[in-house]
């Protein structure tokens, strides 16, 4: 007996792990077909048989019959709407292989979701109701899997006990799929009959399709060859951390991306160019002469050399671009739309990067695969965009290298992740520009005026007044000798951001525009008053970013009646009578600011007193 | 040339806790002593070599643990030369808070959620590893690998981070945390193959022999110490079982069972009919009692 289980331990070990989604619309019965697997292959425990009878009975949508969808759905919403919300990863296994299924949600509005499940899988079951054909999630889908380098796709006619198992409408829907996935790089794309419900073509053929002589879905999953991406002779290795936990040791950890590597080997590290040769190897905690990909290692060198988490360890003949502008293929994931230059973190890999998205080039509708200009991305829409980082980081197009070529977006103040995108190739304009090295700068100019220069940046609703304070303000710096500017909401939006309106989009821009004057003014040594409403804090905050310390935020703050009340050019009768549209604090939001270095309340102190509370303020600091 | 499926969660599993060294302030393990803990600890000590862990581990001790656990921690801990925090709620200990007196929900709160919460809270941990596995229960099937905390320890399932290839946002505000499971895509077979594979050490109870139990509602409770109320006249019976999970002594019923390897076990598990949890009695109560839990900081 003892022997029979070390025979099947030696089997196990060597058996390959297949990691596949379900995808599909909703009630294509995804859930219902992972049950049905898990129960055909006496995946399921009694107590959990048990369990699922109770629930089936509180829960079921299938009458007396056992609701195999409720295995899977585990979240108390989940049962009680009948419905997946989010990726659930399940496991079984079989004599030949183990199996990770991600099964992922139907509804158009858990898009992101599904995207989360397919971006690990090497194959995709897509589900199709028999009785609907192709529909609207069918394509997203399938754009989505496509669009992440899913190289195969099972399409699962689902529900064929209710078309009287016809082969008729199976090879209609097929062939509809076939010429609709033309548009498509999916290598290999197979069609099985099934009933998840009955059981039909999942385990073995089904008595009820004779007319169908491939595999059932089970051997299908069994025998489908592992496409592993093209083999690459060149080594990739991203510096995940250094090990340097004691004085005598100096590893370089992280999982090898792309091809192999032997003790001996020369290597080049990206991006300082130095180069050096491979001492030792450890995969795991074990000695070994070669490592390649997938292993998780740690790499001594023969040379002494300053490496850091997100650098890259390549082979002396591999070459790896490192860019700092690039454009890419962006799927947005946050209630809270993208909008071009707004700034976010971008995560590659082991290494990341403040940045902004500098154009959003269209969005692509994947219903259509037509392209749609678009001035900002929504939850769940896809985009083709420029994409400008503050440092160089090591990348490679998504379809030669998934591991350099996929990154997140994370929100700079939420700190949610907020979008995922591809690379499609790097761009080179930065060094196309050369940032003008001047012998006059910034400390000489401040100097010449025998001042510090900074920027004072005011945010506040209309009419709460930032204009009058900021006027008072300035006459008091002219007044003890300082060079001042104010620039204000109404005066440049006349000139320079005079093709902007008030959408987000705009308002966005314009505060980009605003920051970035407001930055020349700072080098030219001036104390610069910048008077806007400035409303979402995402803009402020890329202001003090560029900035640094030179900056301070002054809150004028007003409650809202006040300053309608005060209402100097009537501009908020007009919004509530609707003839003026996206007005801060009526039917377009204001952000307060968490932490402002200075916040007046214009309702309870005169101007005048205010103007006093900043000068204090900029005397605390030295800057006067 | 392609690795197996365990040499694959293996490579996993190191990059998950590499990459919480390389962004964490302040990270801690959670050591619970049983099989999945022991497994964890064995691939961080992988993960490191060859230096020691780059974080302490921590166990939170209810009182009401099986002595033989209590004992091969301590051994694990001197053998590997271990940094191991044990925390105790004080408080709940002053109260005489217990499996008997309380209640199994109340003693699991008091002495395992609301301890986990003020270890944390004292030792300022940012990230905390737990041997969690998808496979366990249906809440953690849709558990993210890195598992977002509020400040109060809250997990809100309904509006997890997408999780994306293998890049993992670790970014969080000052005073959330971040759980984070490498152990997500193993299996239970998984786990006793990397086991028997690997030939690290588990608690003995994991395996059978004759020890005394006494019947408690169908469930058979070790009797581990003069604690246990027995009924009248009421004598343990010698009986010969083990354990599949590991928890505290009252609240985890034993199987009969007469597998004293680790290849009986294996032999055990292929043929058997119920799941690991079901020796659990504090997940009873109802089908989404562990995502109730988990909301409120269990791990």
């Amino acid at each position: 007996m003892s022997n029979d289980v070390e025979k099947y331990l030696m089997e196990q070990e060597n058996k390959q792990l297949l990691r596949f989604i379900t995808c599909g619309s909703v009630d294509d019965g995804k859930s219902t077909l992972i049950g049905r697997l898990l129960y055909e292959s006496q995946l399921i425990f009694d107590d959990q048989l048990a369990e699922l009878h109770a629930t089936s009975k509180k829960f079921g949508t299938q009458g007396d019959d056992l609701d195999f969808a409720l295995l899977v759905d585990g979240l108390a919403a989940e049962m009680e709407q009948g419905i997946t919300i989010d990726v659930a990863y399940r496991f079984f296994s079989t004599d030949k292989r183990k199996f990770i299924v991600a099964d992922t949600p139907g509804h158009e509005q858990y898009t992101r979701n599904m995207a989360t499940g397919a971006s690990t899988a090497d194959l995709a079951l897509l589900l199709i109701d028999a009785r609907t054909g192709l529909l609207p999630q069918t394509f997203r889908h399938s754009y989505i899997v496509d669009m992440l380098g899913v190289k195969n796709i099972c399409l699962i006619i689902n529900k064929m006990d209710l078309v009287e198992y016809s082969q008729e409408i199976f090879e209609k829907i097929k062939n509809d799929y076939l010429e609709f996935s033309n548009g498509l790089n999916i290598e290999n794309i197979i069609a099985i009959p099934v009933s998840a419900l009955k059981g039909d073509n999942i385990i073995k053929a089904s008595e009820y399709t004779k007319w169908y002589d491939g595999e059932s879905l089970l051997q299908y999953l069994e025998n489908i060859p592992l496409i592993n991406e093209k083999p690459n002779k060149n080594f990739i290795l991203p510096v995940q951390w250094v090990n340097r936990l004691s004085h005598d040791f100096r590893g370089f950890c992280g999982q090898v991306a792309d091809g192999g590597i032997s003790e001996g080997d020369p290597i080049t590290i990206v991006p300082s160019n130095k180069k050096s040769k491979i001492k030792n190897i450890l995969v795991s905690d074990k000695k070994s002469s070669f490592c390649s990909k997938g292993q998780s290692v740690t790499l001594e060198l023969e040379d002494e050399i300053d490496i850091s988490r997100g650098d890259i360890i390549f082979t002396e003949d591999s070459s790896c671009e490192v860019a700092d502008q690039f454009q890419g293929k962006l799927l947005w994931m946050d209630d809270n739309r993208m909008v071009p230059g707004r700034p976010y973190t971008f995560k590659f890999g082991v290494s990341e990067s403040n940045g902004s998205v500098s154009k959003l080039r269209h969005r692509i509708n994947i219903n259509t695969f037509a392209t749609e200009a678009a001035s900002s991305l929504e939850l769940n829409e896809i985009g083709i965009v420029n994409i400008a980082l503050d440092k160089k980081i090591p990348m490679a197009p998504y379809t030669e290298s998934k591991a350099l070529g996929s990154f997140i977006v994370i929100d700079k103040i939420s700190n949610n992740t907020v979008g995922m995108g591809l690379v499609n190739f790097a761009l080179f304009r930065s060094d196309n520009i050369h940032w003008h090295k001047m012998d006059i700068n910034k400390a000489s100019r401040s100097n010449a005026k025998n001042q510090k220069p900074i920027v004072i940046w005011f945010t506040g609703i209309s009419a709460s007044g930032k204009s009058t304070i900021a006027n008072i303000l300035e006459k008091k710096l002219y007044s003890i000798g300082k060079h001042t500017m104010v620039l204000d909401g109404d005066n440049i939006r006349h000139g320079l951001n005079k093709d902007l309106g008030f959408t987000d989009v705009d308002r966005v821009e314009n505060i980009r525009r605003i920051a970035n004057v407001s930055k020349l003014m700072l080098e030219a040594g001036l104390i610069t008053i910048v008077s806007f409403i400035a409303p979402f804090k995402a803009e402020r905050r890329l202001a003090r970013d560029l900035m640094g310390e030179e900056f301070l935020e002054v809150f004028i703050d007003v409650p809202l009646e006040v300053a309608e009340a005060r209402d100097p050019k009537g501009l908020y009768k007009k919004a509530r009578s609707g003839n003026l549209k996206n007005f801060t604090g009526i039917d377009s939001p204001y952000e307060i600011p968490d932490n402002p270095d200075i916040h007046i309340n214009s309702d309870k102190i005169s101007a005048d007193v205010a103007a006093d509370m900043i000068i204090k303020k900029l005397t605390q600091i030295k800057v006067i | 040339m392609s690795l197996t499926h365990l040499e694959t969660l293996e490579a996993e599993s190191i990059y998950i806790m590499r990459e919480v060294v390389a962004t964490a302030d302040n990270p801690v393990m959670l050591y619970s002593i049983g099989k999945d803990s022991a497994v964890m600890l064995h691939l961080a000590m992988k993960t490191f070599y060859p230096n020691k862990l780059p974080f302490p581990l921590m166990h939170i001790d209810t009182t009401w643990k099986f002595k033989e656990m209590i004992s091969f921690r301590d051994k694990i801990v001197s053998k590997y030369g271990l940094n191991l925090i044990v925390h105790i709620n004080e408080e709940g200990v002053k109260m005489g808070v217990g499996p008997y007196s309380h209640g199994s929900s109340v003693h699991t709160d008091i002495m395992k959620t609301q301890a986990l919460k003020q270890a944390l809270d004292k030792h300022a941990f940012d990230v905390a590893f737990g041997g969690a596995r998808r496979d366990e229960e249906k809440s953690r099937a849709k558990e993210r690998i890195f598992s977002f905390r509020t400040e109060k320890h809250q997990w809100d399932p309904k509006n997890q981070r997408p999780e994306l290839w293998n890049i993992f946002n670790t970014k969080k505000h000052k005073g959330e945390s971040i759980r984070v499971f490498p152990l997500s895509n193993w299996t239970e077979l998984d786990i006793w193959q990397y086991i028997y594979k690997e030939n690290i050490p588990i608690v003995p109870l994991y395996l059978s022999k004759q020890r005394p139990v006494v019947d408690r509602d169908g469930v058979l409770i070790l009797v581990d110490d003069d604690r246990i109320p027995l009924k009248k006249g009421e004598t343990p019976m010698m009986k010969e079982v083990r354990f599949r999970t590991l928890g505290c002594y009252p609240l985890t019923g034993a199987v009969e069972s007469s597998a004293k390897t680790l290849t009986d076990i294996i032999q055990e598990m292929l043929s058997a009919k119920t799941s690991e949890r079901e020796g659990r009695i504090i997940d009873f109560d109802h089908s989404a009692s562990m995502e109730k839990k988990k909301q409120g900081g269990y791990f």
